[in-house]
C-alpha cells in the first residue's frame, strides 16, 4: 500500500511517432526498473506487429519506483499510448485512469493533428499536462518556435516545457522530477466501499484473462470476491499484480493504484471496459460512470482463398477476438466467395494488423473485400436498419432515406501543400468548417463522409503532400445523403464482393475507375469479358478485356517433360490464388486494388 | 505393351560448347579454350555402352546430336559415336541421325566429313534473315555466310532443316511477312519457327528485367505473327506440325515426334535428360550440367546420371498430354487414361470445343489452328 502523496499517475501522449515509447525506455532506464540486459528500444512495443512497424497499437502501463529528489520514493503509473487514430480509443480510456499527461512533441516537427486531439482529450479529462519536447539532439529541432506554437495553436502554457532527447537521455531526469512536483497526486478514501475502474483486459496463453484496474476507494486483496457492476459477475481474485512490465505480485492495492488480477475469466468479452468493481459483500452502489466501448467502424468480409481453410479461419478469428475486443466478427455468405466472416475494425490500420495476423500467424490466405462503414437504412415502415454490407442491401422500394457516418477531420499541414490537400478534400465531398494558420502551417477542419476517408484517403493524403500532413478525425453524426448500391458484373453476372455503396454524383466516376482497374487486374481469359458498373439494372460504365491471343511455349527444350510439367504446376498454383467467379477467374488482390483511388 | 512403344525410341546425345554464349539462349552451352576431344569421345562412348545394358535389343530409330554447338565436334568423334551406336542397337531402316549446327564458313567445313560418319539430316540455327537482327541476337555470322553454308548442307545431306526466331527487337508485321516469303522459298522440306522467349539467367533476361530490351512486340503482334506464320507457311505447303516446326508431309522430325508422342530416349550428355521404361516402371533421368562434373562423373565413377527419378502414372500422364498436344495430331485420351487411372476433364474439353479451341474425333483431342496459340491455357484447364 502506498501512500496517496507518493503516488503519480499519467499518460504519455503525442502525434504518431514523436517518441512516447522511446521516452518510457529512458524513464524505466534510469530508475533501474528493468536489468539493463533485459532492455531494448520501444520494450513496452511487445506484439511482433508492433515491433516489425515501429508503431505503438495497445497502451501498456508500467509501475515505477522513484527516489525523487525531496528524499522520498514516488511510485509512478506510467501508460504509453498508441499514436496513431485508429487507436484513438486506447488513448481516451487510459487517461481515464491517471490524473497528468506528459505531452511529448517532436522538436523537428511541431504541432501535429494528433497532438491536438490529445490535448483536447486530456483537458476534458481533467488533466494536469506536461509539456516535453523531444529530439531536440536533431539538427533540425526548433524548440523555441515550436513552444510558441503550442502556445499559439493549443493555447496551454509552454513556457516550462523540458527540452529532451529520449534518444540519449538528455532531460530525463528533469522530466522525472517535473512528474513529481507538476502532477497532481490521486485522490481517494481507503476506508471507503471498494471502487475500482476496469481499465482494460487481455488474453494471456498461460493467465487466462487479465484485468487492469485503476482503484478509486477502498482496497483490493488477493482472494476477495469481487463483482463487476456493470455484467453482475461475480469473481474470486487468484493473482494481484503489478506490472513492472513483468508482473510482479503485491498483497493489495489501494486508492490511487493500478495493477492487475487474474480471476478465472474466460474471455476478454466477459470483461466491460470503463465497468466498476467492488466487493461482492459490502460493496459499492455508486458505479462510475463508466465510458463507451470502442465501437468498429469500417467492415469488410475476410474469405478464405482455399474455401477448405473456412474452419481454420474460424479458428483463427476466435482465438484473436479473444485478446481484441474491439474488433467483431460474425459469419457471411457470400454468393461468389462461399463462407466467411463479415469483421468490423476500429480504421483501416486496425484491418490491416488483424488480417496480418491472421495471415501470419495461423498461415492463412484471405480475400478481403471492399471496407465499407455502416449505414443507417430508413425504412418506408418507420423501422431503421443497420446496413454493414452492401451486399444486404433491400430492395429500394422499401427504403426511404439512407444515412451515412460523417466525421470531424482536422488535418495540419504546411501552407505550400494546402491547395491540394482542400482539393483531395472537396474531391471526397467535404464540406470546409474551418481555416487557420500557425505560421506556415495550416489547420483545416473538415466535415467529411466517413465513407470517402475509410478506405485510401490517409494514403492519398500523405502522397499529395509528401508526408508532410497529419490528420486526426472523430465521427460526429448521420446524415441524410443521396447514396446508392453500385454492383459490379463481370462477364454478366454480378460479384457481390465488389458491390459498394457510392454517393450518386460521384458513382460515374467511381464505376468507371473500378471497371478500368478491373480490366488490368484480370488477366486475360481464352474469351473476352465484358465488365461493368450498375446501380440497379442500369449499367453506367463499362470495359472489355480483350480475349487471351497467346499463351504458348515456343521452345521445345528437347527430352525435358520434368520442365514442361514444372512449369504447368507453377502455372496452377498461381490459379489458386484466383477465384472463380462463373467463368472468370479473379485474382485475391483484385477485390481491395479495385477500390484505390488513384485522383 | 508398354507404353513407351506407342512413341518410339531414340538417342539424344549433348554436346554442351559453343564459339560464343547468345544472349537469349538458356540451352545448357559453354564457351571454353579448348576441349580435349578425345577425353569427351571415351566418356560418350562409356556412357553408350552403359545404356545399352539396360536397352539392347530396342530398335533405335533416331540419333540426335544437339547443343550447345555440335557442328564444333571433329567429324571423326561423330563417326566414332555412330560406330558404337550402331554396334550396340539395331536401328531402323530410315534411322535418322541428326546434327544441329551453326552456319559458322568453319563449322560448315566439316559436313562432308559428317555425311561421312552417318549422319543424315542437318539442323541449322540461322535464327534471321537480315544482318541487323543478326547482331543484335549476338549472332557470329552474317546472312550470307549461312546461306553459303546452308547450300553445303543442302549437297552433302539429304534432309535439312532450318532454325530461325521471330517477334524480335523492332520486328513489324511486315518485316516478318517479308522474311517468311524468303525462309518458305528457301527450305527443303522443314523449318522451325520459334518466337523469341525472354528467359531468365540469360543477358536478355537481365536488360528485359531492368526495363531494357525495347521494341519487342506486344502479345498482341506476335499473336498476329504467329498466324501469318501459319498462314504462309500452309499456302507454300509446309504446316506446322507441332506448335513451332513446320515440314511437308513425312518430312517431320523424327527425333522430336519420339519426345512428343512420348516415346522413350536415351539422354546422354551434360545436362542432357531422357526417359527409360525399366521392367514398366518409367523413370526420368538427367545428368549434371557442368560439362566437367559431367566428365569427371563418367570418368571416375563410370556413369554420368544424376540419380533417377521414378515417374508416378499420373506424372507420365501429364507429361504425355503435355507434350502430345504440341503436336497437330493431338494425344489419345485412352493413352492418358490409361496412364492417369482417371479421364481428363472432359466438361472443360467440352467447354473448349465449343469455343472452337479443341477439336475432337472418337479418340484423340487435338487443339485446333486458333488453340495451339494459347495452348498453356488450354492445359490449365483439362489437366486437373
Ligand atoms: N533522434 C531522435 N530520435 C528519436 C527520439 N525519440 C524517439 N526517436 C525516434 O523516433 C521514432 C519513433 O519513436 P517511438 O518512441 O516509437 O514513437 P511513438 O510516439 O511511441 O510512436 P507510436 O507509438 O507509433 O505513436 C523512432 O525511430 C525513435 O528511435 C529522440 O529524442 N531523438
Ligand atoms: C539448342 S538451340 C541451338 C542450336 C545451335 N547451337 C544454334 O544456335 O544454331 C535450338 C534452337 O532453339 C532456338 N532458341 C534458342 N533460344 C531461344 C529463345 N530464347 N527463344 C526462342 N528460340 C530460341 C534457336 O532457334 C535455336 O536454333
Ligand atoms: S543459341 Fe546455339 S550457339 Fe547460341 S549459345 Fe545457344 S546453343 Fe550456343
Ligand atoms: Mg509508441
Amino acid at each position: 500500500m502506498t501512500e496517496l502523496s507518493q503516488i503519480r499517475n499519467f499518460s504519455i501522449v503525442a502525434h504518431i511517432d514523436h517518441g512516447k515509447s522511446t521516452l518510457a525506455d529512458r524513464l524505466i532506464q534510469l530508475t533501474g526498473t528493468v536489468a539493463e540486459r533485459e532492455m531494448k528500444a520501444q520494450l513496452l512495443d511487445s506484439m511482433d506487429i508492433e515491433r516489425e512497424r515501429g508503431i505503438t497499437i495497445k497502451a501498456n502501463t508500467v509501475r515505477i519506483d522513484y527516489p525523487a529528489k525531496d528524499g522520498k520514493t514516488y511510485v509512478l503509473n506510467l501508460i504509453d499510448t498508441p499514436g496513431h487514430v485508429d487507436f484513438g480509443y486506447e488513448v481516451s480510456r487510459s487517461m481515464r485512469a491517471v490524473e497528468g499527461s506528459l505531452l511529448v512533441v517532436d522538436a523537428t516537427q511541431g504541432v501535429e493533428a494528433q497532438t491536438l486531439a490529445n490535448v483536447y482529450q486530456a483537458i476534458d479529462a481533467d488533466h494536469e499536462i506536461v509539456p516535453v519536447l523531444n529530439k531536440i539532439d536533431l539538427p533540425a529541432a526548433e524548440p523555441d518556435q515550436v513552444k510558441a506554437q503550442i502556445e499559439d495553436v493549443i493555447g496551454i502554457d509552454a513556457s516550462e516545457a523540458i527540452p529532451i532527447s529520449a534518444k540519449t537521455g538528455l532531460g530525463i531526469p528533469e522530466v522525472l522530477e517535473a512528474i513529481v512536483h507538476k502532477l497532481p497526486a490521486p485522490k481517494g478514501d481507503r476506508t471507503a466501499p471498494l471502487k475500482a475502474m476496469l481499465v482494460d483486459s487481455w488474453y494471456d496463453s498461460y493467465l487466462g484473462v487479465v484485468v487492469m484496474i485503476r482503484v478509486m476507494d477502498g482496497v483490493i486483496r488477493k482472494g476477495d470476491r469481487i463483482k463487476m457492476m456493470q455484467t453482475g459477475a461475480v469473481y474470486g481474485i487468484d493473482k494481484l499484480s503489478v506490472l513492472k512490465p513483468k508482473m510482479v505480485d503485491i498483497a493489495e492495492l489501494g486508492p490511487g493504484e493500478i495493477g492487475v488480477f487474474t480471476a478465472s475469466i474466460k474471455q476478454v468479452r466477459d470483461t466491460r471496459v470503463g465497468d466498476t468493481i467492488t466487493h461482492e459483500k459490502r460493496g459499492t452502489d455508486k458505479a462510475l460512470p463508466g465510458f463507451k466501448p470502442a465501437q468498429p467502424v469500417v467492415f469488410c468480409g475476410l474469405f478464405p482463398v482455399d474455401a477448405n481453410d473456412f474452419e481454420a479461419l474460424r479458428d483463427a478469428i476466435e482465438k484473436l477476438a479473444l485478446n481484441d475486443a474491439s474488433f467483431s466478427y460474425e459469419m457471411e455468405t457470400s454468393a461468389a466467395l462461399g463462407f466467411g466472416f463479415r469483421c468490423g475494425f476500429l480504421g483501416l490500420l486496425h484491418l490491416e494488423v488483424i488480417r496480418d495476423r491472421l495471415e501470419r500467424e495461423y498461415d492463412l490466405d484471405l480475400i478481403t473485400t471492399a471496407p465499407s462503414v455502416v449505414f443507417h437504412l430508413h425504412m418506408k415502415d418507420g423501422e431503421v436498419r443497420d446496413l454493414h454490407n452492401p451486399a444486404d442491401m433491400p430492395d429500394l422500394t422499401y427504403i426511404d432515406h439512407i444515412e451515412e457516418p460523417r466525421i470531424k477531420a482536422t488535418i495540419m499541414v504546411p501552407d505550400d501543400y494546402l491547395g491540394d490537400v482542400l482539393k483531395l478534400c472537396q474531391d471526397r465531398r467535404g464540406i470546409q468548417m474551418d481555416l487557420t494558420y500557425a505560421g506556415s502551417r495550416a489547420m483545416v477542419v473538415y466535415d467529411l463522409p466517413l465513407a470517402e476517408v475509410v478506405f485510401d484517403f490517409y494514403d492519398r493524403l500523405k502522397s499529395v503532400t509528401k508526408g508532410y500532413a497529419s490528420f486526426d478525425y472523430q465521427i460526429s453524426e448521420y446524415r441524410e445523403d443521396t447514396l446508392v448500391k453500385m454492383s459490379i458484373l463481370v462477364n454478366d453476372e454480378p460479384v457481390d464482393a465488389l458491390s459498394i455503396m457510392v454517393h450518386r454524383d460521384r458513382a460515374e466516376s467511381r464505376g468507371r475507375m473500378m471497371c478500368e482497374k478491373l480490366k488490368d487486374l484480370i488477366p486475360r481469359h481464352m474469351f473476352k469479358i465484358p465488365i461493368q458498373a450498375a446501380i440497379g439494372g442500369r449499367v453506367i460504365a463499362r470495359e472489355t478485356i480483350a480475349a487471351l491471343r497467346k499463351d504458348v511455349t515456343a521452345k521445345c527444350y528437347g527430352g525435358d517433360a520434368t520442365r514442361k510439367r514444372k512449369l504447368l504446376d507453377k502455372q496452377k498454383a498461381g490459379k489458386k490464388k484466383m477465384r472463380q467467379f462463373g467463368k472468370v477467374e479473379i485474382p485475391q488482390s483484385a477485390f481491395i486494388s479495385a477500390l484505390k483511388m488513384d485522383g | 505393351m508398354d507404353d513407351w512403344q506407342q512413341g518410339g525410341f531414340g538417342l539424344y546425345l549433348h554436346w554442351p560448347f559453343c564459339a560464343s554464349k547468345c544472349p537469349y539462349c538458356d540451352f545448357n552451352s559453354h564457351v571454353v579454350a579448348s576441349v580435349d576431344q578425345a577425353a569427351w569421345r571415351d566418356a560418350y562412348l562409356s556412357e553408350l555402352r552403359r545404356s545399352a545394358v539396360e536397352t539392347g535389343g530396342r530398335v533405335l530409330s533416331s540419333v540426335f546430336f544437339g547443343g550447345g554447338t555440335p557442328s564444333l565436334m571433329q567429324p571423326d568423334l561423330v563417326a566414332a559415336i555412330l560406330d558404337e551406336v550402331r554396334r550396340l542397337w539395331p536401328r531402323a531402316n530410315d534411322l535418322e541421325v541428326t546434327l544441329e549446327a551453326n552456319p559458322n564458313s568453319v563449322d560448315s567445313g566439316r559436313f562432308r566429313g559428317y555425311s561421312a560418319a552417318g549422319v543424315n539430316r542437318i539442323s541449322m540455327g540461322i535464327q534471321a534473315l537480315n544482318d541487323e537482327d543478326l547482331r543484335r541476337l549476338g549472332r557470329l555470322h552474317s546472312v550470307a555466310e549461312a546461306r553459303r553454308a546452308f547450300d553445303i548442307a543442302r549437297d552433302c545431306f539429304g534432309r535439312v532443316s532450318f532454325d530461325l526466331i521471330y517477334a524480335r527487337q523492332h520486328q513489324a508485321l511486315d518485316d516478318w511477312r517479308r522474311e517468311l516469303a524468303e525462309a518458305a522459298a528457301m527450305a527443303v522440306d522443314h523449318l522451325s519457327l520459334y518466337q523469341l522467349t525472354i528467359e531468365d539467367g540469360t543477358a536478355f533476361g537481365a536488360r528485359h528485367a531492368a526495363g531494357g530490351l525495347k521494341g519487342l512486340p506486344e502479345d498482341d503482334i506476335a499473336a498476329d505473327m504467329y498466324e501469318l506464320t501459319q498462314e504462309v507457311l500452309d499456302t507454300a505447303g509446309m504446316p506446322a506440325y507441332e506448335v513451332s516446326n513446320h515440314a511437308r508431309d513425312g518430312a517431320e522430325s523424327r527425333h522430336n515426334v519420339i519426345y512428343w508422342r512420348y516415346g522413350d530416349y536415351i539422354g546422354i550428355g551434360p545436362g542432357a535428360h531422357g526417359r527409360l521404361t525399366l521392367a514398366g516402371q518409367r523413370f526420368a533421368t538427367e545428368a549434371p550440367r557442368s560439362p566437367q562434373m559431367w566428365l569427371d562423373s563418367v570418368q571416375k565413377r563410370g556413369n554420368g546420371e544424376l540419380p533417377r527419378t521414378a515417374l508416378s502414372g499420373e506424372d507420365c500422364a501429364t507429361e504425355y498430354i503435355l507434350m502430345a498436344m504440341r503436336l497437330r495430331e493431338g494425344a489419345d485420351l485412352r493413352r492418358y487414361e490409361a496412364l492417369a487411372g482417371k479421364p481428363l476433364d472432359m466438361e472443360a474439353i467440352r467447354r473448349l470445343e465449343d469455343m472452337g479451341l479443341l477439336g475432337r474425333s472418337r479418340d484423340r483431342i487435338a487443339a485446333t489452328a486458333s488453340g495451339r496459340i494459347v495452348l498453356n491455357a488450354i492445359l490449365r484447364e483439362i489437366v486437373a
